[in-house]
């Protein structure tokens, strides 16, 4: 025993080392493979706060850009609302409250700090547990799809953007329904990679992608646009390569999406996936 | 002493910074991805403490961590190169060995010494990070030029951040 103790006191640099790499090897495992809200995160205080005020400077420089956007996003939605259409027949507006619940609801929050040149980004936004965000809901803005909440303190939150391994989106095509994974190639932030559309669909480039039904996000969310697309010899499915419609580059506002129906469903889905072992 | 500790400090703040709230913003691409806050390791006094060493390294790789969304990546890095550092300085050092109250930077042992010296664990350093980072084999040659390119970068920043604080320590 004594032998042990002093031959661990000769190499105590090699030990120490050993050490510390198995912590720092904990902390990854820890981030990457379960997801806690970790300590070691932009969403603690300090960095955070750092990283807003430097935000919070950046963002005078953009002022008049995101002016337009808003000013354009409000000219949209107030095209979108109930004065600015005028009434066909009465018979499609009886409209009684009960038979619409609302499924999503939205809260705005400011980008304080991005990344769009890593394999894995993240986002992290000035809102958190105290403004009612919770992990996994998922983040768009006005031009289309932008990740899902990953990490959440008491007023910050971190986003895995779609710009991100781990991420793969159910996303269909417009035009007639196909639905496939979309996922990031890691090569270029302008561009993502959808697989598994059935070759007998008629491509063409410049069809709309959105998000399917049956992904996390809302349904008919903007993804992007068909670039170009190709079929690997001996594959039966069309590899589509999309033009994101979301600039990462320029990303300031964004919505936190909470799908109130969520838990029902998911519990629902759980529910009927164990009784089917079952029996 | 207490000196060298706070201008250790200083330094390390200043790094920390300059990586964080500059070249975190500045995008050269894909693939440069400078970390210049490894010359906080680099030039840490050949006194220094082993367990010191380590510790120093774990500390700025975790606080670099904090600001990357990268949990561990970084500190595991460093620690990495704090760790080979006495064996790099060893395969380097002169006839006689370092003289005392030196340090290992440019103005006291020149440039092509620096340079194969801070070359040497700056590489190291950029392969255990990108590797980790990427975490699989099939990106094995698109993260080998990533390592390269950026490893370039630090280099040159590095060698650059020398010269400044040189000529501030003239004026002094």
């Amino acid at each position: 025993m004594r032998s042990l103790v002093t031959f661990i006191w000769k190499h105590y640099f090699f030990f120490l080392f050993l050490l510390m790499e198995i912590l720092c090897i904990y902390l990854i495992v820890q981030n990457n493979f379960f997801q806690r809200a970790g300590f070691i995160n932009s969403s603690n205080q300090v960095s955070a706060s750092i990283l807003k005020t430097s935000a919070d400077v950046g963002e005078y420089f953009f002022l008049k850009n995101q002016n337009e956007k808003l000013a354009k996003e409000i000219a949209e939605l107030r095209s979108r609302s109930k004065e600015s259409f005028s009434m066909l027949a009465n018979d499609e507006y009886t409209v009684n409250d009960t038979s619409y619940r609302q499924k999503y609801t939205y809260t705005s929050a400011k980008v304080v700090n991005s990344s769009t040149n890593r394999r894995n980004n993240y986002l992290t936004l000035n809102k958190g547990s105290k403004q009612g965000i919770k992990q996994d809901m998922t983040v768009i803005t006005s031009t289309g799809v932008v990740g899902r909440v990953k990490d959440v303190s008491d007023n910050f939150c971190t986003v895995m953007s779609l710009l991100h391994s781990k991420t793969i989106i159910s996303s269909k095509l417009k035009k007639d329904g196909s639905i496939g994974p979309l996922s990031w190639d890691g090569a270029d932030f302008g561009f993502a990679t959808l697989g598994d559309i059935p070759t007998n669909v008629k491509l063409t480039k410049g069809d709309t992608i959105v998000t399917s039904a049956s992904s996390t996000f809302p349904e008919n969310i903007m993804i992007g646009s068909v670039e170009s697309f190709e079929l690997k010899s001996g594959e039966k499915l069309f590899t589509v390569k999309v033009k994101l419609a979301t600039d990462f580059k320029k990303l300031s506002h964004v919505y936190i999406v909470n799908n109130l129906l969520k838990d029902e469903q998911e519990g629902l889905e759980k529910r009927s996936e164990t009784g089917g072992k079952e029996n | 002493m207490l000196n060298e500790i706070i201008r250790n400090i200083i330094r390390f703040v200043i790094l920390v910074g300059v990586q964080v709230l500059l070249i975190k913003n500045i995008e050269l691409g894909r693939f440069i991805n400078p970390f210049i806050y490894v010359l906080f390791i680099i030039v840490l006094p050949f006194e220094t403490p082993k367990w010191l060493l380590l510790l120093s390294g774990f500390i700025i790789g975790i606080t670099i961590d904090m600001f990357y969304d990268t949990a561990g990546m970084h500190a595991a890095a460093c620690v990495f190169i704090a760790y080979i550092r006495p064996g790099v300085l060893k395969l380097f050092s002169p006839r006689d060995g370092y003289e005392f109250g030196t340090q290992p930077t440019i103005q006291y042992l020149g440039v092509p010494w620096f340079l194969s010296y801070s070359a040497i664990l700056i590489v190291l350093h950029h392969i255990v990070l990108f590797y980790t980072e990427v975490f699989r084999f099939s990106e094995f040659f698109s993260t080998f030029f990533r390592v390269i390119l950026s490893s370039v970068f630090t280099i040159l920043l590095v060698v650059i951040s020398q010269y400044l604080f040189h000529r501030k320590k003239e004026q002094e």
